[in-house]
């Protein structure tokens, strides 16, 4: 089974090329367009649960490596695209292919009434295709390819709908500050190639321990690199700007690719390379470090969102850093299950909002009101229009909060206690600690603010829309209803022992983080220290879900038209520090003048096309002139020019 | 009648002085007609010095001055055809007029 591995990928790619030929030819056969679109992801599945199945049933040591073709044959340069099935890539494989498969099925309700139907689901799936890629890949170059092509399927996506100005610039800006985080990427591939002479993960986790010195120049600058990538990719601090404004385009987009896949692959990288992390403490230090400012400076900013995505979109920012505080730690499992049980309550989160949007935007419609149906202010009381999404985002809100026994409070409260007891070797982690609690503090808060605003007190969306307020068709709940089990009960796959589990996902995932081990160990926190870490995030977790839900509710909310604007540090939350204008005064502008000015009316049109071209076109007319005055017409000089000629051979000729 | 050398300094004085003419009118008169006499000119000029060097070098030279006659009617009855259709185009001869090879 293993050796079929290639089939999850060929499935998704196989619907892409189909999508993609009806979208062009027959862009109207909607229903063929479903059945290939979800069908292959569902087949994806199946051979992803085979492939994990098999390696459950007889796990290799290191894994299996599934060669397809040479790819890059130079010389000492030796790439094979070749994928790699171990405990790690099979969680990614079934986390990508699982959720996939039921944000597919959403999709089909949501976007049923989209002209543009055949080609989001070619989109879709070509991102399935890429994404694989990225976590099968067996060396640097194969990942990349995956890399690219999951950064290119989220421009597309982005810009779905790009015929407004606005989607259009939200997918250039993703894709542009992606661009700088690939630089990162490739700059620590070149280095890995100059240090190892391989770019294959297995043979570079091989030689790692004798070729580089453990918290030596080289193999920090290699991971720095490789993080300035994973900072791109997974929306981190500094280059996180581009997520929120990734919202443009779909939900069910916003669900896979900006919560639950493809964000992720950052975390996925550094645990892929986890034994470079480990011999590098610096970089593990900043790698958690951006992680937990990330945590907590996207929890501040999602406090005073007004869009319900944008909530969402903050919250993954600040949920991505606890991943990045997570692995940073050196317990990488950490940050794997915090991915896995974040891309089920996130994805649900954003398909409940996208179930709302739904509903808002139809009512709207309905109505033939030009209003804001992503806007909170515009909601209220939607649990009597829509209780069956309410309920299931309800089980989301509790997990992503931290409240026993959803799966976010395992995941979360584990990597809290990492960073705990990494405090005692470095004390700068208690620091970390610090944001993260606070960040789930806040986290608790917004969330309980965006139920409430949603879904509590009383509607906010118009007399003559409320009635074409409801609930989401079955294809829509359905996907939810399973994302929810899920969250609900996802933590246990590495239920720790003090809850009577045995750590499940650390045990399957210990083949592959073991090297990492030899380097980095830290002592999980038990006892009495434990029962304390615990009982705070708990305690953190329901206080912030009071004090938010308490202070929407406290007194009426005016609607988006009526709302008087924000002031002081409300303000400041909702500009989000302006950070977008800093970024655009500080790099925007002055590289929009070098390019206007300098580049373009200097270097291009001054000198290239100036001197240069012109420049020569001038020369040789000048030239032209000059020997066009030796041709007069008149006879006379021509004689004169001809005697003088004889008259100097002659001279020449006698001597 | 002595074998010997007789009056090669004056023939060839006289070659160079008729030459001089010649190259003289070609640059100073515009007239196309005029200018294709001093051409004829200087032709003769050059055959009087090969008649008198003949004296020298055999008879080569003289032939060669029957050449040069035959090229010079041709020459002529070219040149006066092209003088004509110039001045059928131009209704002048002058030289001045005539400069379409102008850069």
């Amino acid at each position: 089974m293993t050796q079929w591995v290639w089939l999850a990928v060929a499935f998704p790619l196989l619907g892409f090329l189909v999508n993609g030929a009806l979208a062009l030819r027959r862009p109207g056969a909607k229903s063929a367009v479903s059945l290939v679109g979800t069908g292959v992801l569902l087949a994806a599945f199946a051979v992803s649960v085979g492939v994990v199945l098999e390696l459950a049933g007889h796990p290799p040591e290191h894994g299996t490596v599934v060669r397809l073709w040479s790819w890059l044959p130079v010389e000492r340069l030796q790439v094979d695209l070749a994928f790699q099935v171990d405990q790690l890539s099979a969680v990614m494989l079934l986390v990508v292919t699982g959720v996939g498969s039921l944000i597919h099925i959403f999709s089909v309700g949501y976007m049923r009434e989209d002209p543009g139907y055949a080609r989001y689901f070619a989109y879709l799936n070509l991102f399935i295709v890429f994404m694989l890629v990225l976590v099968l890949g067996s060396s640097f170059p194969v990942m990349f390819i995956g890399w690219e092509g999951v950064g290119l399927c989220s421009y597309l996506l982005i810009g779905f709908w790009f015929s407004d100005q606005v989607n259009a610039d939200a997918g250039k800006k993703a894709f542009i500050m992606n661009r700088i985080g690939d630089f990162g990427f490739m700059v620590a591939m070149f280095l890995v190639w100059r240090a190892f002479g391989t770019l294959d993960f297995a043979q570079v986790t091989a030689r790692a321990p004798e070729i580089l010195v453990p918290g030596g120049a080289i193999v920090t600058a290699i991971t720095l690199f490789l993080f300035l990538g994973c900072t791109g990719k997974s929306a981190q601090i500094p280059l996180y700007t581009w997520l929120p404004d990734a919202m443009a385009g779909p939900t069910p987009v916003s669900a896979l690719i900006h919560a639950a896949t493809m964000v992720t692959a950052g975390v996925y990288l550094v645990a892929r390379t986890n034994l470079l992390f480990a011999m590098a403490p610096v970089s593990s230090l900043v790698v958690a470090g951006i992680g937990a400012v990330t945590a907590l400076f996207a929890a501040t900013i999602g406090l005073r969102q007004y869009d319900i995505k944008k909530v969402l979109a903050y919250s993954t920012v600040s949920q991505l850093g606890y991943m990045f505080l997570g692995v940073g730690t050196g317990v990488y499992v950490t940050g794997i299950f915090h991915l896995v049980t974040h891309a089920f309550f996130k994805a649900l989160l954003f398909l409940g909002s996208g179930s709302v949007i739904h509903a808002m935007h139809h009512a709207y419609h309905a109505a033939h009101s030009h209003q804001d149906a992503q806007d909170m202010r515009n909601m209220g009381g939607l649990k009597r229009y829509m209780p069956v999404t309410f309920w299931l985002m309800a089980i989301a809100t509790l997990a992503i909060a931290g409240i026993p026994p959803f799966s976010g409070f395992f995941s979360k409260d584990e990597i809290l206690a990492m960073a705990f007891a990494r405090g005692a070797e470095q004390p700068a982690f208690y620091l970390f600690y610090g944001f993260g609690v606070l960040a789930a503090l806040l986290t608790a808060f917004y969330m309980a603010r965006l139920m409430a605003m949603t879904f509590l007190g009383e509607n906010r969306t118009g007399e003559r829309e409320r009635a074409h307020l409801h609930e989401a068709p079955w294809i829509m709940t359905a996907p939810l209803v399973v994302l929810a089990v899920l969250s609900a009960v996802g933590g246990v796959i590495n239920l720790p022992s003090l809850f009577g589990g045995h750590h499940a996902l650390e045990r399957w995932l210990e083949p592959v983080t073991a090297p990492a081990a030899a380097f980095v160990q830290v002592e999980a926190p038990h006892g009495a220290t434990e029962y304390y870490l615990i009982g705070a995030a708990v305690l953190i977790g329901v206080l912030g879900l009071v004090a938010g839900w308490r202070a929407t509710l406290a007194r009426p909310i005016p609607t988006a038209r009526a709302a008087p604007p924000d002031r002081g540090l409300a303000l400041l939350l909702n500009r989000k520090y302006y950070v977008d204008e800093l970024y655009d005064a500080l790099f925007v502008r002055p590289l929009l003048w070098l390019s206007r000015t300098v580049l373009w009316r200097g270097v291009d049109q001054g000198v290239v096309d100036g001197a240069a071209v012109n420049g020569m076109a001038k020369l040789s007319q000048g030239l032209g002139w000059v020997g066009s005055r030796l041709q007069t017409g008149q006879v006379g000089v021509y004689v004169i020019l001809f005697l003088v000629g004889a008259l100097w051979i002659l001279r020449a000729v006698i001597g | 009648m002595t074998t010997g050398i007789t009056l090669l300094g004056p023939a060839l004085g006289l070659s160079a002085i008729l030459f001089t003419l010649g190259v003289a009118g070609v640059l100073l008169r515009r007239n196309a007609i005029v200018l294709f006499v001093c051409i004829e000119l200087m032709l003769n000029a050059v055959n009087l010095s090969f008649v008198a060097l003949a004296q020298l070098h055999g008879a080569s030279g003289q032939i060669m001055v029957f050449f040069v006659m035959t090229v010079a009617a041709a020459e002529a009855a070219v040149g006066l055809a092209i003088i004509l259709a110039i001045f059928r185009h131009k209704q002048s001869v002058d030289l001045q007029n005539i400069n379409l090879l102008r850069g």
